[in-house]
């Protein structure tokens, strides 16, 4: 086909113009966006719905979760936030060997954010501070059926040193009831958050792998523009996470 | 031989390659939208087996009610369930947009393909896995949830099956996301710089509208589905009231997703039927912006009403009584849109082609699906109505009568692009209008006994309580619409082994880009680049010729291939 | 193009100065301490308020600057306001039926555990 001879490089086969293909791809990733704030949305709806009717079990719960760590998570994640938009500004202007740099710096953050984050978690597992329904948790509706183990050295359950307000065994059986559902939203939210941490880990990784290859510059850096929209995005959830859950006072 | 615009003795996308491998792994929008549409169809065929197994199972004297066993119990729960989450997710969510839309969207803008051809691709690759994911559900166990997994029977001791489920429903849910993220980019930057958003054929309007719903809409569905599967497995217990939790707030995220996606079922079929109004009448649609702007609106009013679907399930008094009100919204851009249809008829020099008499159809069917919809947004008389059969018969009108009709009518329209074959005929016409008549029959007994008090989901009833005749006539009405959609798949079948009866490039006279290809079209849709764009619905652009047996542009460009493949006969 | 209507053309993409974004990332970093003060004092009760507020700035932030919204196609952040609207009518209505109906849960809890009472 005659149009075909004159087809400018580096365009699909369907578009006219590089323009007309940047600008689809701008638009594909708003959109995309736009659905995994949608995606996200349930769990902060679930969020509201239980805080606003049991505030006091959310200030309650929140003392377990560890403020400093979760403040040092929101610190990698901003950094990670801010070298992999140099990164963007690197791609456009060509400068291959930054773009490296900040992309190795934001796969650190994120790195370091799962890190940070799964030793978190291990903290929950080892001291019972789960969901309802797991098995270990020392939330559980059925006191008796608490791990012995797991109440034993569960600071939270006994209170020896007073530094919970209330022992968990103490309290009301409907009031332990909701801390588990506390810890349901909070695994869930943050558990989906970091699924989106991980895959953008995955992508970074095929951007690095690319760049290293020399496929980025000023004519082609669509695709760390597009992934760099979508880790602000994981970064944005995370900046309202935070307040959310670890600094209920 | 006599002249044609028909291209199957020549290069078009059929026939450029060839092999397993270059439909499997192919980019092209046309091949994608035909594997969606035989996909669909293979999966409309299951539901409908469930579906006669359902009909059958309900026929006075199948089953006793005093002394049914628990088995035909289970059996008939995992048949409703899997003929409801089979049609819903599997047939009428991606078959006007999917299949349909994929094959007539690109071809519509005169584009090459739509804005990302891989993307469109790795839909169907994510529809096929869901599909499979659905038949394992088949095989290992014996879903009984009904298609909406309500907790906390979902997340309970119910069949693990539910698992394959829902992550099947999961799966099928980021294929239709990605379908709309695709079209809502290939409608806004690859439309023609000619045609201006109003230039723009309504089906499209229907179709971005529907996209819209696509992307906002669907990821709720994705988090809840995702969020009952951790509950199953892990005990999460947000939706479980023995752990705390509320079931009630499943049932919000739920409909949050499934009543818009009553829209994603219905709009395209609207879409479809504004072409073929306009098409058949031979007239300008009327009230172009009034249609257009009304599916928008019909998108935007989906978000706000979903609470009807809890009126008795628990919810507050207060949301109840806002929620009614709003459903109401909903009820004028569909009126106003079924109005036009009619005000396109009027004084129109109207052809009853097929798809012309599915379009009729879905008047009175969507007149009736839409008309018993407003008892049920009414609060007082939805407490009676609901978990009966009204409900029943009132959704099978909308989403049969309109999107499955919409549907059929929009093969039948645009089969001839697709395989450069006529289908018209009265064989064709007969199994219209038996699937009408069944349709009816079926549906009609339905509200009947519903208004009565027939509730939902029982396996059989006592003659006592009054229902057999009901039941009896929808048994009846059932048989008669199978043997109607059998007739109208047999009619399209049959077009493959008739020798001859090619389809000239535009057999009915349509004025949109699509008619502007030779059928089939060629692998990058059009050969002269760009198609004139002019107005969509003025019926004087094209005219009849006769040795070609179909239309053609009255003032043709030169390069025209449909009328340059004339000329040199002509010469 | 067919929507040149939308925003800035003739350019793809916007380079955005480096002090600009060490910038942001400064005013991100202070905003981050201040809200971790702010949640550890007592605020009298605009705790979740201020906590908010902040957040919103931070992600303002963000989406103007690193996400380029301030140079890039007005329709863009249309799309991402109108994501973040959907959400709030979906939570507005959500929360708004959830408390509620609170009261009738209360209610079936109290009267089943009468019930179990008056069967001892």
């Amino acid at each position: 086909m005659s149009s075909h001879d004159n087809h400018p490089e580096g365009v699909a086969h369907h578009f006219e113009t590089a323009e007309q293909q940047f600008d689809s791809g701008k638009l594909g990733i708003w959109t995309f966006l736009l659905t995994e704030v949608l995606f996200f949305s349930a769990l902060f709806v679930a969020y509201t719905m239980y805080r606003d009717n049991y505030p006091e079990v959310f200030q309650f719960a929140s003392q377990y979760l560890d403020t400093n760590l979760g403040a040092l998570n929101t610190l990698v994640l901003l950094l990670s936030s801010f070298t992999i938009a140099w990164g963007v500004r690197n791609a456009m202007l060509g400068e291959t060997k930054m773009l490296t740099i900040n992309l190795i710096i934001t796969l650190i953050c994120a790195a370091g954010f799962m890190v940070i984050k799964a030793e978190e978690y291990g903290h929950k597992f080892h001291e019972g501070t789960l969901w309802g329904g797991h098995e270990h948790s020392i939330f559980q509706l059925d006191a008796s059926k608490v791990d012995p183990e797991i109440a034993a050295h569960s600071k939270a359950w006994s209170n020896p040193d007073g530094e919970f307000s209330a022992a968990v065994k103490d309290l009301d059986p409907e009031f332990r009831q909701k801390l588990g559902i506390f810890f349901g939203v909070y695994f869930c939210l943050t558990g989906l958050h970091g699924i989106h941490v991980l895959i953008g880990m995955i992508l970074l990784t095929w951007l690095l792998i690319r760049n290293l290859r020399g496929e980025f510059g000023p004519k082609n850096f669509a695709a760390v523009d597009f992934i760099a929209l979508y880790w602000h995005l994981v970064d944005l959830i995370w900046i309202f996470l935070f307040p959310l859950l670890y600094l209920i006072s | 031989m006599a002249p044609t615009t028909n291209t199957l003795d020549r290069t078009n996308y059929l026939n450029a390659t060839k092999g397993f491998m270059s439909w499997f792994w192919t980019i092209d929008h046309k091949r994608l939208g035909l594997m969606y549409l035989w996909s669909v169809i293979a999966c409309f065929i299951m539901g409908g087996f469930f579906a006669m197994k359902i009909r059958l199972n309900l026929m006075p004297g199948a089953v006793d009610f005093a002394t049914q066993t628990a088995e035909q119990m289970n059996a008939y729960n995992n048949a409703f369930t899997v003929h409801g989450a089979v049609m819903v997710f599997l047939v009428i969510i991606p078959s006007i947009p999917a299949a349909l839309g994929n094959f007539v969207l690109p071809l519509m803008l005169g584009a090459k393909d739509v804005a990302f051809p891989r993307l469109n691709r790795f839909s169907y690759h994510l529809w096929i896995i869901g599909a499979l994911l659905f038949v394992a559900t088949l095989l290992i166990g014996n879903l009984d949830t009904g298609w909406t997994f309500y907790p906390p029977y979902s997340t309970g001791h119910t069949d693990p099956s539910v698992i394959t489920a829902v992550l099947g429903a999961f799966i099928l849910g980021f294929s239709s996301i990605f379908t709309g993220l695709n079209f809502i980019v290939t409608i806004h930057k690859m439309r023609p710089p000619q045609m201006t958003w109003f230039k723009m054929p309504l089906f499209l309007w229907a179709i971005y509208a529907t996209a819209v719903i696509q992307v906002l809409a669907t990821p709720v569905i994705g988090i809840s589905l995702l969020l009952i599967l951790v509950e199953k497995t892990m005990q999460i217990g947000i939706f479980t009231p023995e752990l705390g939790g509320d079931p009630v707030f499943f049932q919000h995220l739920f409909w949050f997703y499934s009543h818009p996606a009553v829209y994603i079922m219905v709009l395209p079929g609207m879409g479809i039927m504004s072409e073929l109004f306009a098409t058949f009448s031979r007239k300008p649609i009327f009230g172009y912006k009034s249609i257009a702007m009304s599916s928008i609106a019909i998108a935007i009013f989906s978000f706000i009403v979903w609470g009807h679907h809890m009126f008795i399930s628990g919810q507050s008094d207060l949301m109840s009584v806002i929620f009614s009100a709003l459903t109401f919204s909903v009820a004028v851009p569909s009126a106003i849109k079924v109005f036009n249809w009619i005000s396109t008829m009027y004084k129109g020099s109207i052809s009853f082609s097929v798809p012309m008499l599915y379009g009729m159809s879905i008047i009175w069917l969507f007149g009736i699906g839409g008309l018993t919809g407003l008892f049920l947004a009414t609060l007082g008389t939805d407490v009676v109505f609901h978990d009966t059969y009204f409900v029943v018969a009132h959704f099978h009108y909308v989403m049969v009568g309109s999107a499955l009709f919409g549907f059929i009518g929009g093969i039948y329209y645009w089969w001839p692009k697709m395989y450069g074959k006529v289908v018209d005929g009265p064989l064709a016409k007969v199994g219209c209008v038996l699937s009408f008549l069944g349709f009816n029959l079926t549906f009609l007994p339905q509200f009947v006994g519903g208004s009565k008090g027939m509730p939902r989901r029982y396996a059989a009833y006592g003659s006592e309580q009054g229902f057999d005749d009901w039941n009896y006539w929808s048994t009846m009405g059932a048989m008669v619409l199978l043997a109607g959609l059998s007739i109208a798949l047999f009619g399209l079948l049959r077009s493959f082994f008739v020798k001859g009866a090619l389809s000239p490039a535009n057999p009915w006279g349509g004025v949109t880009l699509e008619w502007q290809t030779p059928s089939p079209p060629p692998e990058h849709n059009f050969e002269i680049d760009p198609p004139t764009v002019g107005d969509p619905y003025d019926m004087s652009l094209v005219e009849y010729r006769g040795e070609v047996e179909g239309f053609l542009p009255v003032n043709p460009r030169e390069d025209d291939p449909c009328v340059a493949y004339i000329a040199p006969e002509e010469a | 193009m067919s929507d040149s209507s939308h925003g800035s053309e003739g350019h793809i993409g916007h380079v955005l100065p480096l002090s600009i974004l060490i910038k942001v990332f400064g005013c991100l970093v202070a905003l981050t301490i201040l809200t971790v003060i702010t949640g550890k004092a007592d605020m009298y009760g605009a705790d979740l308020a201020v906590a908010m507020i902040i957040a919103t700035c931070k992600a303002s932030l963000v989406c103007l600057f690193f996400m380029h919204l301030k140079y890039d196609r007005p329709f863009h952040g249309m799309i991402f306001l109108f994501s973040v609207m959907c959400v709030g009518i979906f939570l507005a209505f959500v929360a708004l039926d959830a408390e509620s109906y609170q009261e009738h849960v209360k209610d079936f809890k109290a009267n089943e555990i009468a019930e179990q009472q008056l069967g001892e």
